[in-house]
C-alpha cells in the first residue's frame, strides 16, 4: 500500500474511532449523570422533577425508623429536611448525625425513594457535598440574621 | 528518637535525591564520567535513607509510640501486630512513604541490573528516578510528614479503620504501589531515549522487561483490591468504577498499550514515538491517580481526610512532570521516529487498532472520572458520573481489543493474507458461535450480553489453544509464546468469570429469624441462630447459617458484624462459601425487631474465574519477563551499540 493511502486509511480509521467513541460517551453521559442538589434546593423546588439525583447533607438526629427491610430517615442540611425511604441494607457507617449522599428519585408525595446510599471508608471523613450543603444552609442563615 | 532518626533520614534522602538528579544528567550532557559515575551510589543511598526512615516508622507502630502523630492516628495498643505493621502504610503519610521507598527499591534494581547497560544511560534513567523522588520528598517532608510529634502524647491511639484491618491490607497497597511506581522506571527510560535522542533495539530490551515487571505488580495489585473489596466491604462487588479503581485501571489500560507497543518496536523498530508516548502517559495517570486518591477532590470511598495544600502541591508536581516531559516529547521525537513501514492489514496494523481502543478506552474512563470535577470547577453545579456511564462506555471499546487477541497472533508482521487468517480462525469462529447459544441456554436465560461474553471467552481461548497445539509441532516455543497466550488466556477466563456474574448472580436483602430459610440460586440458607462472640480487639455478632446445595453438600458459614472497641464503627464480617464453579455470600446487616436480622445472600456463579484470570495474565507477564532473550545477548548488545553509534556518526 503507498504511503499516502496507508496514511489515509490510519486517519480515516482514527477519527472513526474518535468518533464513535465520543458518541457513545456523549450518550452514556447524557443518560447516567446524577446532579448532587441540597435539601435546601430541594425544598426550593429545584431539584429534577424525574430524573435521579443526589442528595447530600447529615443523617437527622433521632429520624431513623426501621420497618423490616425498609428504612425512613431525613436528611437535612440543618435548615430544611427531606424524608427519604430506602429499601435493603445500610452501609456500616451509616449513622444518625453523620455525613451522607442518597442518590434516587422524588416521589409525588415528596418523599425521596434512595436506590443507593453512599458509604464511606473514614467514620470521620465528611462527603465534600454533604459538607457543602451544610456550609450552604449555614450562609443562608447567616445572612439572614440582622 | 526513633521518630526523629526516620525524619533525618528522610531529609537526608531528599538531599541524594536532589544530588541524584542533577549531577548525573548535566553529567550525561556534558560528558562527565565522574558525574555520571555518582548516579549508582545516590540511588543506593537514596534506597538507605528511605529504608532507615520506613523502618523508623514501622518502629513506632511496633512500640505503640502515640507521641507520634500519625501513629497515634492510625495504630491503637490493642491492635494485633500483624495490622499495626499494616497501619504503617493505613493512611496518607505513610502510605507516600512507601511509595517513594518502592520508588527507591526500583532505583536500585535499575542500578543492579542495567552494569552491561553503558553509563550515560544508566546515569539518565537513575537521574530521572531521582529527579521524580525528589519532588515526591519535598511533598512528604512540607505537607505530609509521618514523624511530626504530637505534644502531649495521646493516652491511646484512634485505632486503624477497621475496614483496613485484614490481611488483604497488608499487601494490596505495597503490591498496588510497585506496579504504580514501576511505570516510573518506563518512564525514565523513555525520557532518557529523549534525552539521548536514541531509540534502538537495545533500548527496548532493556525496557520491555522493566515494563513487564510493573505491569505484573499493576495487574496483581488490582485484582488482590478488587478481592479484597469483593469479600471485606461486604457488599459482594468486585468492581465499582470508584475514582480511585479508575486511578489504578487506567495506568494499567496504558501500561497494556505500552507492553504491545513495545513489542512491535522491539521486532519491527515501529511506534517508536508512540512507545515513548505512552510511557509518558502511564507514568501521568499513576501521578494523577495518587492526586485523585490524596487530594480529596473526589468523593470516593477511598477518600482520607483531606487537606487542600496536598493537592495542589501534587497538581503543580503532575503539571511539571506532565509538562516537562511533552515538551521534551514534541522537541525531541523527532529525532527518534523513525521506524519500518507496514501494510494496511499486518501484525502492526492490528496490535496499533488495539492499541488505539486501549488509549480511547482509557480516555472515556478518565473523562468519566474528572467530568464532575470539571463541572465543579467550570461552576455549573455538583454532579455524579455513575457506573452505568462506565459500562455503556467501555464495554463496546474493548470487545473489539478482545476479538483481535485471538487474531493478532497469528497475522505476519508487515503484511498478512487475509485468507490464511480466516483458515486460521474458522474453527474458533465456529465454536464461539456455538458457545454463544449453548452456554447462556444452559446456565438459564440467553441474554445478548451473556452470548457476547461467551463468545468472546471461547473466541480467544480456542484460537490460543490451537495455536499452542501448532507451534508445539516444531518444537518447544521460548518463554514470550507461553507467557503471550498465557496472559490472552487470562483475558478469556477474566470475561467468563464478568459475564458469568453480570448474567447470573442471584442477590437478596430479607428479613431472616433462626429458624428460617431463604432459596438463591439453587441453594437453601437456614438461620440457626446470631450469637455475641469476643474478638482481640472487637465484639461481634455472629450468625450461624446452615447451607445445603443443589448437590446436597453441606455447609456452615458465620458472617459476622463487628463492633471494633476503639471506634464507634461497625464493620461487616461476610462469609464466603469459596467454589469453581461458585460462590456462595451471606452478610449481616442490621439486627431488626425482636429477634430477626436484616440478611444479604448472594450466589455469585464463577465469580474466582475474574481474579484467576488476572492472575493468569500476571503469570503471562512473568512467562514474557523471563525469556532469555532479555539476559542472554547482552555482549552481542554492547557489539551492536557500537554500530548505532558508528552509523550515527
Amino acid at each position: 500500500m503507498k504511503g499516502w493511502k496507508k496514511r489515509g486509511a490510519i486517519v480515516v480509521g482514527g477519527l472513526a474511532a474518535v468518533g464513535i467513541a465520543s458518541a457513545l460517551v456523549l450518550n452514556a453521559l447524557n443518560s447516567n449523570i446524577a446532579l448532587y442538589v441540597t435539601p435546601t434546593e430541594v425544598a426550593a423546588g429545584k431539584a429534577p422533577k424525574l430524573a435521579a439525583f443526589r442528595i447530600g447533607g447529615l443523617v437527622k438526629e433521632g429520624s431513623l425508623k426501621r420497618d423490616n427491610l425498609v428504612v425512613h430517615f431525613v436528611m437535612t442540611d440543618m435548615a430544611h429536611d427531606v424524608p427519604v425511604s430506602y429499601k435493603g441494607i445500610l452501609p456500616d457507617l451509616f449513622k444518625e448525625g453523620k455525613g451522607a449522599v442518597v442518590q434516587g428519585k422524588m416521589e409525588t408525595t415528596g418523599d425521596f425513594t434512595a436506590s443507593e446510599v453512599l458509604a464511606k471508608h473514614d467514620e470521620n471523613y465528611m462527603p465534600p457535598e454533604a459538607k457543602q450543603a451544610l456550609d450552604q444552609a449555614q450562609k443562608t442563615k447567616d445572612a439572614a440574621k440582622p | 528518637m526513633t521518630p526523629e532518626i526516620g525524619h533525618f533520614a528522610l531529609i537526608l534522602a531528599l538531599c541524594v535525591s536532589l544530588v541524584q538528579g542533577t549531577l548525573p544528567l548535566i553529567g550525561a550532557h556534558k560528558g562527565r564520567a565522574e558525574w555520571l559515575a555518582l548516579a549508582r551510589p545516590a540511588a543506593q543511598t537514596t534506597f538507605v535513607m528511605l529504608s532507615i526512615s520506613f523502618a523508623a516508622l514501622a518502629w513506632s507502630f511496633y512500640v505503640n509510640d502515640f507521641s507520634v502523630q500519625y501513629v497515634a492516628a492510625h495504630s491503637n495498643s490493642q491492635l494485633p501486630t500483624l495490622f499495626r505493621f499494616g497501619a504503617v502504610w493505613g493512611g496518607h503519610e505513610g502510605s507516600l512513604l512507601l511509595w517513594v521507598l518502592l520508588m527507591a527499591a526500583w532505583g536500585i534494581a535499575v542500578a543492579h541490573y542495567s552494569k552491561t547497560l553503558d553509563d550515560t544511560m544508566v546515569a539518565r534513567v537513575l537521574g530521572v528516578l531521582g529527579l521524580v523522588s525528589t519532588g515526591l520528598l519535598l511533598f512528604i517532608l512540607f505537607t505530609s510528614n509521618p514523624f511530626d510529634r504530637l505534644l502531649p502524647a495521646a493516652a491511646d491511639g484512634r485505632d486503624l479503620n477497621p475496614l483496613l484491618q485484614d490481611p488483604g491490607l497488608v499487601f494490596h497497597p505495597p503490591v498496588l504501589y510497585m506496579g504504580y511506581v514501576g511505570f516510573a522506571v518506563a518512564f525514565s527510560f523513555a525520557i532518557a531515549a529523549l534525552l539521548s535522542g536514541r531509540l534502538d533495539a537495545a533500548w527496548v530490551r532493556w525496557t520491555r522487561p522493566w515494563t513487564i515487571a510493573a505491569w505484573i505488580f499493576l495487574t496483581w495489585g488490582i485484582a488482590a483490591g478488587s478481592w479484597w473489596a469483593y469479600y471485606e466491604l461486604g457488599w459482594g462487588g468486585w468492581w465499582f468504577w470508584d475514582p480511585v479503581e479508575n486511578a489504578s485501571f487506567m495506568p494499567w489500560l496504558l501500561g497494556t498499550a505500552l507492553l504491545h507497543s513495545l513489542a512491535v518496536t522491539e521486532k519491527r523498530g515501529s511506534f517508536k514515538s508512540w512507545t515513548v508516548l505512552l510511557a509518558i502517559g502511564a507514568f501521568s495517570l499513576s501521578l494523577l491517580g495518587t492526586f485523585l486518591v490524596r487530594s480529596g477532590v473526589l468523593t470516593s470511598v477511598h477518600a482520607f481526610a483531606t487537606d487542600p495544600r496536598r493537592g495542589v502541591f501534587i497538581l503543580a508536581l503532575l503539571v511539571l512532570v506532565v509538562g516537562s516531559s511533552l515538551v521534551l516529547f514534541a522537541w525531541r521525537a523527532p529525532k527518534v521516529a523513525l521506524g519500518g513501514s507496514f501494510g494496511a492489514m499486518s501484525r502492526e496494523s492490528l496490535l496499533l487498532t488495539g492499541n488505539v481502543l486501549l488509549v480511547v478506552a482509557c480516555a472515556a474512563v478518565l473523562l468519566g472520572t474528572l467530568y464532575p470535577l470539571i463541572i465543579d470547577a467550570l461552576g455549573l453545579g455538583k454532579i455524579s458520573v455513575g457506573p452505568p456511564y462506565f459500562n455503556a462506555v467501555f464495554v463496546p471499546i474493548m470487545v473489539p481489543v478482545v476479538f483481535l487477541l485471538a487474531a493478532v497472533p497469528l497475522a505476519k508482521w508487515k503484511n498478512t493474507d487475509i485468507k490464511d487468517l480466516a483458515l486460521r480462525l474458522w474453527i474458533p469462529g465456529v465454536l464461539a458461535l456455538l458457545s454463544a447459544w449453548l452456554i447462556p441456554v444452559a446456565m438459564g436465560g440467553w441474554t445478548a450480553p451473556t452470548a457476547m461474553g461467551c463468545a468472546l471467552t471461547v473466541w480467544v481461548a480456542a484460537s490460543g489453544v490451537l495455536q499452542i497445539a501448532h507451534r508445539l509441532k516444531s518444537g518447544m516455543p521460548p518463554p514470550s509464546f507461553w507467557g503471550m497466550h498465557l496472559g490472552h488466556l487470562g483475558i478469556a477466563v477474566f470475561v467468563f468469570g464478568v459475564t458469568m456474574v453480570g448474567g447470573f448472580q442471584e442477590e437478596q436483602d430479607v428479613k431472616m429469624s433462626p429458624g428460617d430459610t431463604v432459596s438463591v440460586g439453587g441453594y437453601q440458607f437456614k438461620l440457626i441462630k446470631v450469637s455475641d462472640v469476643m474478638g482481640p480487639n472487637y465484639k461481634a455478632s455472629r450468625g450461624e447459617f446452615e447451607v445445603t446445595g443443589a448437590g446436597s453438600s453441606l455447609n456452615m458459614l458465620y458472617p459476622e458484624k463487628r463492633n471494633y472497641f476503639s471506634s464507634t464503627m461497625p464493620m461487616t464480617e461476610a462469609a464466603i462459601d469459596a467454589g469453581f464453579t461458585r460462590d456462595v455470600y451471606v452478610s449481616l446487616g442490621e439486627a431488626l425487631d425482636g429477634n430477626a436480622w436484616a440478611i444479604r445472600v448472594y450466589f455469585k456463579p464463577f465469580v474466582d474465574w475474574i481474579w484467576g484470570g488476572c492472575l493468569l495474565m500476571a503469570l503471562g507477564g512473568l512467562f514474557a519477563m523471563s525469556d532469555r532473550r532479555y539476559r542472554l545477548k547482552v555482549k552481542a548488545r554492547v557489539a551492536e551499540k557500537v554500530s548505532f553509534k558508528g552509523a550515527r556518526a
